[in-house]
Formats: structure tokens, sequence, C-alpha cells
């Protein structure tokens, strides 16, 4: 594969990536939302992968293989099991109508770009105009957990700027150190055991998993 | 092989206590693994002062002045707590409030916590200092909401996510911090060294770090507990088991600025100013102001101290950033007894909410006549935490304050509002705790005197004087901030 269709490819990737992220903004359905985020994570895998090749990069391949064991397979069979078992179908209402998050998710993207500008002219690697996307893909993430109130939609959030995070280490730098790699792949385990054991504890005493109700904790005057 | 041991004792502890930490002996044997702990850190922490920093296992591990009294103080800490911790815990349980699988579960994440504490402060590695960070914060997510009320669950789950999404910017800041290293370094483990980053930090690119930083500093400032993203502090902290609430307050923050501060000297010296330092003292001063203010309108005695947390870590960040010797050295005195401070106060309040079943200020009364060490404990722990010589917070805050007034003037005013405001929040909270007869549903309780007596102890014993070896840590580390 020549540079020239490896940058294009990952140019195509970085694209669909974005394009899933909002995706996982405006849609409501959960089943769907879960379908989107796993295509998210192949994309990333998919990504990581080319990297890898293009720039001899061997540790990329283990990174690619994580992603796609975790992020693809693991985490969005974990999450399907816990919506099966807790019986959540469509989602709240968002904060935000939908419209409206759609054109404050343009804006992030926007204004990714104009911070990564300086940076994409230092930057010598084929994957360098991608960078801008991989924190929009954090901003977006950021902005889903935001303006979604649902315990699920809210980690897929979280999930998804995790990805952005991955993204950007592969696309900025050819990959972060193994030891670091997996070290956050660990760390992503086991927050994966901890929001599980979350939604149980949230769904037996709120009788919902709408965070909306979880408004104790406020200062009263 | 001391680091080693440092790291495997809590590891280990922690392994076992899985297993055995619901039985009879089990507090037991958390004192005696952190006991180990803290002997162990004593030994790295004689090395240290006889050889210099030390460079250990590939120059993964990397220790010098600013994190070996940071380790000591983190095993220190640890250990009163686990001390404190036995007899609490065993009355929690007695009242039903947790089961057995409960308990084991919140004595092995005790331990856990303690080794990711130790890990971030050991390591070289800048990218492990992320991991280690979070895993600190996944292992205490739990025990927030141990005792499964709605509240705590609320608390827990605001825990998570909002130092979930902080700690998420951070490692974007780490990954710009790699991706400049890199250019300079060439790519591998190496390039995230932070001895290795110091030294070249120069060649590094400016425009790139800047932009880290800003990241870094929202990441981990989430975590230091600074305002605007403080909101996670004062509900943690009082849903929490009180044993939680000491070393959150007293060591998990320290550990935040820690790496904080970390970052802004690679920062510092890839742009040759002191922006980054104007960002943490912008965050700062916010702090103190709003976290001062809160302290008046608190009920809930924790909430009340976790505010207080929020000002006291606001202080040593605006220290920090203001830079200069003085200020600096304030800074990382500061950081050292409003640990041992604010701990010993948790204990004193975990006491206190014991013995009249309620954690609202109100209801609890007569803490002197009820029981003295508690009593007095608390009105000396707020004496001391508000800043009242001769305990050692006077003493940090008046270098900062004098650092404050030479260099940056115009912050002065705000900074003495702040510790006005929080003076008088706090004694008029603390006064009709502490005085005054007991109340008829006051119950006596055995209660732990070790670890007040001792934390009360080195503050004051700080507040009169600084002993030669630490002045001379603190003095190599302000070389090493400058």
């Amino acid at each position: 594969m020549n540079m020239q269709l490896a940058s294009q490819v990952n140019s195509l990737l970085a694209a669909l990536i974005l394009l899933t992220a909002f995706g996982l903004v405006v849609q409501r359905r959960m089943n769907a939302l879960l379908h989107l985020f796993a295509w998210q994570g192949f994309f990333l895998a998919v990504s990581t992968a080319i990297v890898g090749y293009v720039g001899g990069v061997r540790d990329l391949y283990i990174s690619s293989v994580l992603t796609l064991s975790m992020k693809v397979i693991l985490l969005p069979y974990i999450l399907h099991k816990l919506i099966v078992k807790l019986r959540i179908h469509k989602e709240v209402e968002t904060v935000v109508n939908i419209p409206t998050t759609m054109l404050m998710g343009i804006v992030l993207v926007i204004f990714s770009y104009h911070l990564t500008a300086p940076i994409r002219e230092l930057s010598t690697l084929v994957t360098r105009s991608t960078l801008a996307v991989a924190l929009a893909t954090v901003m977006l993430g950021f902005l889903m957990m935001i303006t979604r109130k649902h315990a699920v939609t809210q980690i897929i959030g979280f999930l998804a700027m995790e990805n952005g995070l991955l993204f950007a280490a592969t696309s900025a730098t050819y990959g972060m150190p193994l030891v670091v790699e997996l070290g956050v792949a660990l760390d992503l385990l086991i927050a994966a055991f901890i929001f599980g054991m979350f939604f149980f504890h949230i769904s037996t005493t709120f009788d919902s998993l709408d965070v909306d109700q979880m408004a104790r904790l406020k200062e009263e005057d | 092989m001391v680091l080693l041991v440092l790291l495997i004792v809590p590891l280990a502890a922690s392994l076992a206590l899985a297993f055995i930490g619901d039985r009879k002996f089990a507090p037991e044997v958390n004192i005696l693994g952190s006991a180990a702990t803290f002997a162990a850190s004593i030994r790295l922490a004689l090395q240290v002062y006889e050889q210099g920093p030390i460079l250990a296992g590939d120059n993964f591990f990397f220790v010098d002045a600013f994190s070996v009294y940071l380790t000591v103080l983190t095993a220190f800490v640890s250990m009163t707590t686990s001390i404190f911790s036995r007899r609490y815990m065993r009355r929690e349980r007695e009242h039903g409030t947790i089961g057995s699988r409960r308990i084991r579960f919140y004595h092995a994440m005790f331990q856990l916590f303690i080794f990711a504490m130790l890990l971030c402060l050991l390591t070289n590695n800048v990218g492990i200092l992320w991991i280690s960070m979070e895993l600190a914060t996944l292992s205490t997510v739990l025990l927030v909401s141990l005792y499964r009320t709605p509240a705590a669950i609320e608390a827990a789950w605001k825990y998570f996510i909002l130092c979930g999404v902080g700690i998420a910017l951070a490692l974007f800041g780490t990954v710009l911090l790699y991706f400049a290293a890199e250019k300079v370094l060439g790519a591998g483990g190496a390039a995230l060294h932070w001895t290795n980053l110091a030294k070249v930090s120069n060649q590094l690119e400016p425009t790139i770090l800047s932009l880290a930083f800003v990241f870094l500093m929202v990441g981990y400032g989430t975590k230091v507990g600074l305002v605007p993203i403080h909101n996670w502090l004062p509900d943690a902290h009082s849903e929490g088991p009180t044993p939680i609430s000491a070393v959150l307050s007293g060591l998990l923050l320290n550990i935040a600025l820690y790496a904080l501060v970390r970052c802004k000297v690679l920062v510092d010296g890839a742009t040759g100013t002191n922006h980054s330092g104007h960002i943490m003292m912008g965050f700062g001063i916010i702090s103190i102001i709003v976290a001062s203010f809160s302290l008046l309108r608190q009920k809930d005695i924790k909430r009340l101290f976790a505010y207080s947390s929020i000002e006291h870590m606001g202080i040593a960040t605006f220290a920090f950033g203001l830079g200069g010797p003085v200020a600096t050295f304030g800074a990382l005195l500061h950081m050292l007894v409003h640990s041992l401070t604010k701990s010993s106060i948790f204990f004193t309040v975990g006491h206190a909410s014991q013995m009249h079943r309620t954690q609202e200020m109100a209801k609890i009364k007569g803490l002197i006549r009820g029981n003295p060490l508690v009593g007095w404990g608390l009105a000396l722990g707020v004496m001391a935490i508000v800043g009242m010589p001769p305990f050692g917070v006077f003493t940090s805050e008046f270098l900062i304050l004098t650092a404050t007034i030479k260099d940056a003037p115009w912050f002065a005013p705000f900074l003495l509002l702040g510790l006005g405001v929080s003076f008088a929040a706090l004694f008029r909270r603390a006064q009709p705790m502490v005085s005054g007869e007991r109340p008829p549903y006051q119950h006596r309780l055995k209660v732990a005197h070790l670890p007040v007596i001792l934390h009360m102890l080195v503050v004051l014993v700080l507040g009169l004087y600084i002993p030669k070896f630490l002045a001379e840590w603190f003095q190599t580390a302000v070389g090493l901030l400058k």
C-alpha cells in the first residue's frame, strides 16, 4: 500500500469515526446506539492497524486487536446484556433538542480544527490531518455526556471519548508506548466492571436509570 | 529493592484482604500492611536523604525530594487511617450498615488505593502516572457508594463521571506531551520518562505544550477539586465512609496536585514563561473564594470540611502558580500540613457523627463533655486548619501570603478575604459542636486515640520548627520546580 492511498483510506476512516460520533450524539434508541458505538470501535481498530502497517509500528497491531476485542466485542456485549436484563428500550428525552445538539456538535468540530491548527503544521506524519477529528470525537463524547440524562448513554459517551483519545494517540504519534496503551486498556476494563455494578445499584435504588432522579445532593439554602 | 517492597506490600495486602477481609482480624491485617508500607517508605526516605534522587528499574522509577516526602506522607496517613478505620468500620458493621462482603471489598480496595497512589509518586513515566491516577479514582468510586443509600450512589456516580471525563482530558494532554517529546527523544517509552523530558524541556515545541497544559490543568484540576470542576468532591466526601473521606482529602487531592506540578515544570521549561503558573493562580484564587463562601452555607459536617479541602488545595495551587522560592516552599509545606490536619479532623468528625448517629451539625453538641479526645481534637484541628499559630498551617499560609504581597500584590486582598471568611465560617460552626452540655441522644464510644494525637503533634511541631532534613528536601524541590 503506498503512502498516498494509506493516507486517503485513513482520512476516510476518520470521517467515518466522526460520522458515528455525530450519530451517537443524536441517536435515541438504545440498540442503535450500541451498534453505532461498535462501528466506531471497528473503524478505529482498522485505522490503527493501517497506521501500524504504514508506519511499520508493530505495537499498533496489538493496540488494534485490543480495540477490536474491547470496543467492538466485549463492551457492546456487556452493555447489551445489561440493557436486556434491566429492560431498557427507549431513551428518555434529551436535555437539549436534537437539531440544537447537532449545531453545538458542528461548532465543536470547527473549534477542534481551530485548536489543532498549529499542531497540524508541525506534524510530518501521514496521519496528521486526523488529529482534529480525534479531538472533535472527544468533544462530541463530552457533549453526549452533558446532553443525555441516562446512565447508559452517559457511559457510551464516556467510551466514545476514550475512542477519540486512542484515535488521537495513533493519529498524532503512531500510538503511545505499549505499556501505556496496555495500562489504559486495563483501566477501561476496571471501569467497565464498575459501571456494570453501578447500573444495577442505580436501577434497584431509583427504579430507573434516569440520572435526573439523582438530585438529592444539592446545596440547600 | 525497597521500591518494589513499597509497591508489592499494599498490592499483596489488597489481594489477601479480598479473601479474608471479613474475618475478625482483618482490620489488624490492614493495619499491619499499612505499617509495613510505612516502614518501607521510611527506608526509602533515608536512602534518598543519603544518596539523593534515585532512578531504578531501567529508569521506570524515579524518586526525588519532591516525591519522597509525599510518599512518606501517603504511607503515614494511610497507616493512621487504617488504625482509625478498625473501630469505625467495626461499629458500622455492628450497626448493620454494611455486611461481610462489603467489608471485605472495603479492605481490599483501601489497600489497592494506597498502591495506586504510591505508584503515582514513584513512577518516572508520565503515562503510568496517568494510569495510576485513574486507578486511584476507580478504586475509590465503589467505596464512596459503599453504604448503597440513594445519596451515596448519586455521589459515587457523579464522582465516576466527572473524574472520568476530567482524567480523559488529562490523557489527551499526555498524548500531546508525548507528541512533542517524540520529536526530540524518538518514539518509545523513554520519551515519556519525566527525567528525560525535564532534560530536554527547552527543546520541546512550546505551542504544543501550552495546549497540552490546558488539558492537563482541567484534567488533573478536576481531581485536585478546583472550582468550577469541584462538584464531585463535597458529595463524595460526605456520602462515603469517613476513613475514605480522610484519605481522599488528605492524600488523593495532593497526588493530583503533584501530577499537575510535575507537568507544569515541563511546560515552563518549553515555553520559558510562567504562563501555566498564571492559569494555576487563576484556578487557585477562584477556588479559595468560592469554597470559603460555600463554607458559610453548609449543614452537613463532612461537606463543611470537604469545602475546606477545596479552599486549601486552592491555596496550594495558587502558590505553585505564583512560583518563586518562598511561595513554592510554602506550597510544599501546605500540602503536608493540610493533609495531616484534614485527615485528623475527619477522624474526629467520624467519631462525632457515630456518637450522634448523624452528620447534621445542628444536632452535634457537647463533644468535649462527651469525649474529650474527640472534642479537643476537633477544636484544635479547626484552629489549626483556619491558620492559627502555633500550628503548621499558619506557617505555610504566612509564607504564601508574604510571597503574594511581594510578587502579586493584586491577589493579596482576595487571598485574605478567602482566609478571613473561612476562618469565620469554620469557627462559627465548630464552637457550638465542641462546647456545651452533652445532648441525651449522644452515645459514649471507644475511640482510636493514636491517629488524632499523632497527626496533631506533627502539625504542632511543624508550626514551631521545621526539621533539617525536611527543610533540605523542600529547598531541593524548590530548585527543581523553578
